[in-house]
């Protein structure tokens, strides 16, 4: 069994189709990057796999079970726009997480287990590169380091999936390919399943073990809205041949989509 | 040079205590042109008959109370003011954090106390006096009253600013409803409700007074009205000079809590 099942999806608000016909299914371990023109329904996609929005039709299973409609913590997610605790040092935005874990009513630990956490935290801080700024608040780092933070604070979790919604759009070139390393680096150390939205084609064949794009197949020009989008290509990228970037495309026969489009 | 980047730089403290002064040899001129006309006049008292009062209502003990007029009255005002700024406080964190983070609760509150909000506060007074009569209780609740309703709905709004990402964020880590308000929202509205708590102090002194002034036999407010009737001058502007310095300092109070106990707040602007 897959581990994520996508299965005849359709998302419509009223008379417009956002979504439509999704069928595929992703094993553990995956690296998804989602790639589209604009309002294609990607992070329409990404909310649904979130609990922020739930299918029109259709059921999304993860391990088997139908994911819940609301987020919860099996699905980590970063988003394009710093979501950080102001009010909370880096270190303490890391550990809140495994805080509210193991103190239901305050949602704050102390002594022994307090000290755990800490360390646990500390770690997933080492591992973005953000140990030296442990101690200072979000508002006093900048946008590259806010981002690892957001990442290490989804991390801390282990999420089953890691959703990542245009997570560098805001950020600077080199801050930019800095943070695709890191995150190269982290899906292979913690083996993630990963989902992320870009608009950066090179970024998604480089980053990604399977490439999802989005787009129209069917157009009518009187009514644009009646028609969703749904995956029009769907390639598996061979990541022992990187370098190839984009050659090696490998047909996927579970997409059901008849129409395919070369890039 | 442009006025617009013209800065007063090492003047700056000069400028600041500028207006003062003026205000103070404005009145000690008047003064003096009022008492050579009429050595008796009561309106303006020079500053020689105002340190007297001063120095009568700070250090002669009452025959009543045995404690001085100013001491007694500053006492009983500020008990008063801390306890209707406090039930006000904690009804505007209670209700304004329910009605910005529950859907639920705020589609059954909120239009309720937008109502209750409309209500023009001076306006209950007389139930209140009806109800209490002379009691503490009736001064207290007219303060409490008067200043919930903005500290409700501004609660409200600011429980409401917090992003729709960060909400998502904090329940992939797993919060529960009753973390997400006791770790995201309610530090996230404590020091912008300490801040709305400093704008409602003009606010609240105004019931204060006004209470004071119908329904006491103490209190800051009950003093200036009641020398009114014998036209003590001498008396009525020390006390509105001391009520200024009191709301001056609570106010000021406040903005040292707020950045004392929540320093990531200003920086996160």
């Amino acid at each position: 069994m897959s581990y994520l099942q996508i299965r005849n999806v359709w998302k419509t608000y009223e008379e417009n189709v956002i979504l439509e016909k999704l069928n595929f299914t992703i094993e553990k371990g995956e690296f998804c990057t989602l790639i589209g023109p604009s309002g294609c329904g990607k992070s329409t996609f990404l909310r649904m796999l979130l609990g922020q929005d739930t299918p029109s039709r259709g059921t999304i299973l993860l391990e088997g079970e139908p994911l819940s409609n609301e987020p919860g913590s099996d699905r980590g997610v970063v988003f394009q726009k710093y979501t950080l605790f102001p009010h909370l040092r880096a270190l303490e935005n890391v550990m809140l997480g495994l805080e509210m874990e193991h103190s239901a009513f305050l949602g704050k630990t102390f002594g022994s287990t307090r000290r755990r956490i800490k360390a646990e935290a500390m770690e997933m801080l080492s591992s973005v590169g953000l140990e030296q700024s442990a101690r200072k608040y979000p508002s006093e780092l900048s946008g590259g380091m806010q981002q690892r933070l957001s990442i290490a604070q989804a991390l801390v979790k282990k999420p089953k999936i890691l959703l990542l919604d245009e997570p560098f759009g805001a950020l600077d070139p080199g801050s930019r390919s800095d943070m695709q390393e890191l995150v190269k680096g982290l899906w292979k150390q913690y083996g993630l399943t990963a989902f992320m939205v870009t608009h950066d084609v090179k970024e998604a064949f480089e980053l990604g073990t399977r490439l999802l794009v989005f787009d129209k197949v069917r157009n009518d020009p009187q009514s644009p809205n009646a028609f969703g989008a749904t995956i029009v290509n769907d390639i598996k990228l061979d990541k022992n041949k990187r370098k190839n970037k984009g050659e090696e495309h490998v047909k996927n026969n579970e997409t059901t989509i008849a129409t395919e489009r070369p890039l | 040079m442009r006025l617009i980047n013209l800065n007063a730089g090492r003047f700056s403290p000069l400028l600041k205590i500028l207006p003062f002064v003026i205000l103070g040899l404005v009145y000690w001129i008047a003064a003096d042109a009022r008492h050579a006309l009429n050595p008796e006049d009561k309106l303006l008292p020079t500053f020689e008959a105002l340190g007297e009062a001063i120095k009568t209502m700070v250090l002669v003990p009452d025959e009543l109370t045995e404690e001085p007029i100013l001491y007694t009255d500053t006492v009983a005002s500020l008990t008063r003011i801390a306890k209707g700024l406090g039930i006000a406080t904690a009804i505007g964190l209670v209700l304004g954090i329910l009605q910005g983070t529950l859907p639920l609760f705020r589609s059954l509150f909120s239009p309720f106390s937008a109502a209750v909000s409309l209500i023009p506060p001076i306006a209950v007074l007389p139930i209140l006096l009806v109800l209490f009569g002379m009691e503490e209780s009736a001064k207290i609740a007219l303060i409490a009253i008067g200043v919930a309703p903005f500290l409700v709905r501004d609660t409200q709004q600011r429980s409401m600013e917090l992003s729709e990402e960060l909400l998502i964020k904090v329940q992939t880590l797993g919060a529960s409803t009753w973390q997400i308000i006791l770790r995201v929202v309610l530090p996230h509205v404590m020091p912008r409700l300490l801040d709305a708590l400093r704008l409602s102090l003009g606010a609240a002194w105004l019931f204060l007074i006004t209470a004071e002034a119908i329904a006491s036999s103490e209190g800051l407010g009950y003093r200036i009205f009641l020398m009114r009737r014998y036209m003590e001058m001498d008396v009525i502007l020390p006390y509105v000079a001391w009520i200024t310095l009191l709301a001056f300092l609570m106010d000021w109070a406040l903005a040292v809590i707020i950045r004392k106990a929540f320093p990531w707040y200003r920086k996160e602007k």
